[in-house]
């Protein structure tokens, strides 16, 4: 499905050719692409709504996605103007991708918290709870950014939980948690915030041990480089700060 | 251009028709030409990539066992007998194969999942589905059954009843004409049934993951492992892609094989 919207992505741009070049002589609107990580959804749909007030004419438009989708689309020719990526690593490849812009920014940080379904119906309360064969624990898989943060908070724990499932996205885990078929699972501490009463957070000492950092970059095939300066600025400027903060993101 | 003498087809149908072939093959072209040959032999016999292939081996083949027991029965009802709402019956058994897979996924989960319909029950009985190999059975022959059903009331509607009323006139049992005269003379219809049914098993994804989970060797099937892979090892991701796309063309010349041996 996700090669399907790739591939109608690439598209796009052929489809308004036609029309490009008129529209922005005769209109001064302007549209930025922001291609964001699917974590940063809540916290970015209401700094582009901000950031679009405070700047006339402007309107942005989001693709949330796995970060490593992402980068693979901007590689591909997606026409983006702004990637933030839920972690160092795929900014790292976007970069040695050469399709990052300027220097890419830390702008908010991240870490695991364990969640439960409402009641914790297995009696969840520290990390050691999760090896144990009683409790059905899914957490992300080691090849995603979520799954490599546990990854890193059990070797730093020494500690070897055995997941019943090992999902391919942090939306997976929640889901599943949800809906009650895992008993509990390991998240970011802003999706735990996001899904409210529909879950039981458990927080851990031991997830400090591995802080998920954010970066944020204009990209090299932007058609406006101020625009995408200014929406990086705003993002990692006051504004952008309070509104992830407010949605459960930590300072870089 | 004896074709267009010989089947009547106006030439200019060619162009679309070539375009359409084009846009079926090109994408696989693109596919194999990314393959990294050095070390394509190292990255499909990883452990990974075997368990997941085996797995995916024995769910198919399990999932196509459960498509004739059940899908064998449901073409005859469709195709044999008339009774009130049998065109509705129709559709809605056909519903999975319109059906977005996460959709019957998600329904699969409301079904069998612990808090799901079933859910007591199954506890009740002691089984654990959620998260289990079974599960990945499940969500296979949901998506595979259909393919079963209509391949083979097609099959059972062309064949016609006339050789089963001669053998009823006969004085020969209602089983006894399903074991002696419909069954060998639908075979071919069954069998091509039966391997499109392994495709589409094979191929599953959307619903897998979505109601069994995925763990490797126990619900990590091979379309998830090459979305897994995909993350960190692109190049694996299309090694085995290319695996799974030349298992699906052994599976369509399979059921041109029993198709032809039919005619």
């Amino acid at each position: 499905m996700r090669r399907l919207a790739a591939a109608l992505l690439l598209l796009v741009p052929l489809a308004g050719c036609s029309g490009g070049a008129r529209d922005q002589a005769d209109a001064p609107e302007k549209t930025l692409h922001v291609y964001a990580a699917a974590s940063l959804q809540n916290a970015f749909t209401e700094i582009g709504k901000r950031f679009e007030d405070a700047n006339d004419g402007v309107t942005v438009k989001f693709t949330f996605g796995g970060s490593s989708d992402l980068v693979a689309q901007i590689e591909q020719g997606a026409p983006a103007d702004v990637f933030a990526s839920a972690d160092t690593a795929n900014m790292d490849k976007a970069v040695k991708a050469r399709v990052i812009g300027g220097v890419p920014q830390n702008f908010a940080s991240n870490t695991l918290e364990i969640v439960t379904p409402p009641g914790n119906p297995a009696h969840i309360e520290s990390l050691r709870d999760l090896t144990g064969r009683s409790a059905k624990v899914v957490v992300c898989a080691p090849e995603v950014p979520c799954g490599a943060a546990a990854a890193r908070v059990e070797e730093a724990a020494g500690l070897r939980i055995k997941p019943v499932s090992e999902e391919q996205s942090v939306t997976d885990v929640l889901g599943k948690v949800i809906s009650g078929e895992a008993d509990a699972g390991l998240v970011y501490v802003t999706d735990v915030l996001g899904a409210g009463a529909k879950v039981h957070g458990v927080t851990f000492p031991e997830s400090r041990q591995a802080v998920n950092t954010y970066p944020i970059a204009s990209l090299r095939s932007t058609h406006d480089e101020t625009l995408a300066a200014g929406f990086t600025d705003y993002v990692v400027g006051p504004e952008g700060q309070s509104v992830l903060s407010t949605y459960g993101f930590q300072k870089p | 251009m004896s074709l267009t003498r010989q089947s009547g087809v106006p030439r200019w149908v060619l162009v679309p028709a070539a375009l359409g072939a084009a846009f079926v093959v090109l994408p696989l072209v693109a596919l194999a030409t990314r393959v990294e040959w050095g070390s394509f032999f190292s990255l499909i016999t990883s452990d990974s990539s075997r368990a997941a292939l085996w797995l995916s081996l024995r769910t198919s083949a399990a999932s196509t066992l459960l498509c004739v027991v059940f899908g064998v029965p449901m073409a005859l009802v469709l195709a044999r007998t008339t009774f009130r709402g049998q065109s509705l019956l129709r559709s809605i058994v056909l519903l999975p194969l319109v059906l977005p897979p996460v959709v019957g996924g998600i329904a699969l989960l409301y079904t069998f999942g612990r808090k799901g319909l079933l859910g007591e029950t199954i506890d009740v009985l002691g089984l654990q589905i959620a998260f289990s190999t079974t599960a990945v059975v499940i969500a296979q022959t949901f998506v595979a059954l259909p393919f079963m059903v209509v391949s083979l009331e097609g099959t059972l509607r062309t064949a016609g009843e006339r050789y089963e009323v001669v053998a009823a006139t006969l004085g020969a049992r209602p089983t006894t004409v399903l074991r002696r005269v419909t069954l060998p003379l639908v075979l071919p219809g069954l069998a091509a049934g039966a391997v499109l049914s392994f495709a589409r098993a094979l191929g599953e994804f959307g619903a897998t993951i979505t109601f069994a989970g995925s763990l490797e060797g126990v619900t990590r099937t091979l379309p998830l492992e090459i979305y897994l892979q995909r993350e960190t090892d692109p190049d694996a991701a299309v090694a085995l892609s290319l695996v799974l796309v030349v298992v699906a063309v052994l599976v369509i010349g399979l059921v041109r094989g029993t198709r032809s041996t039919a005619l």
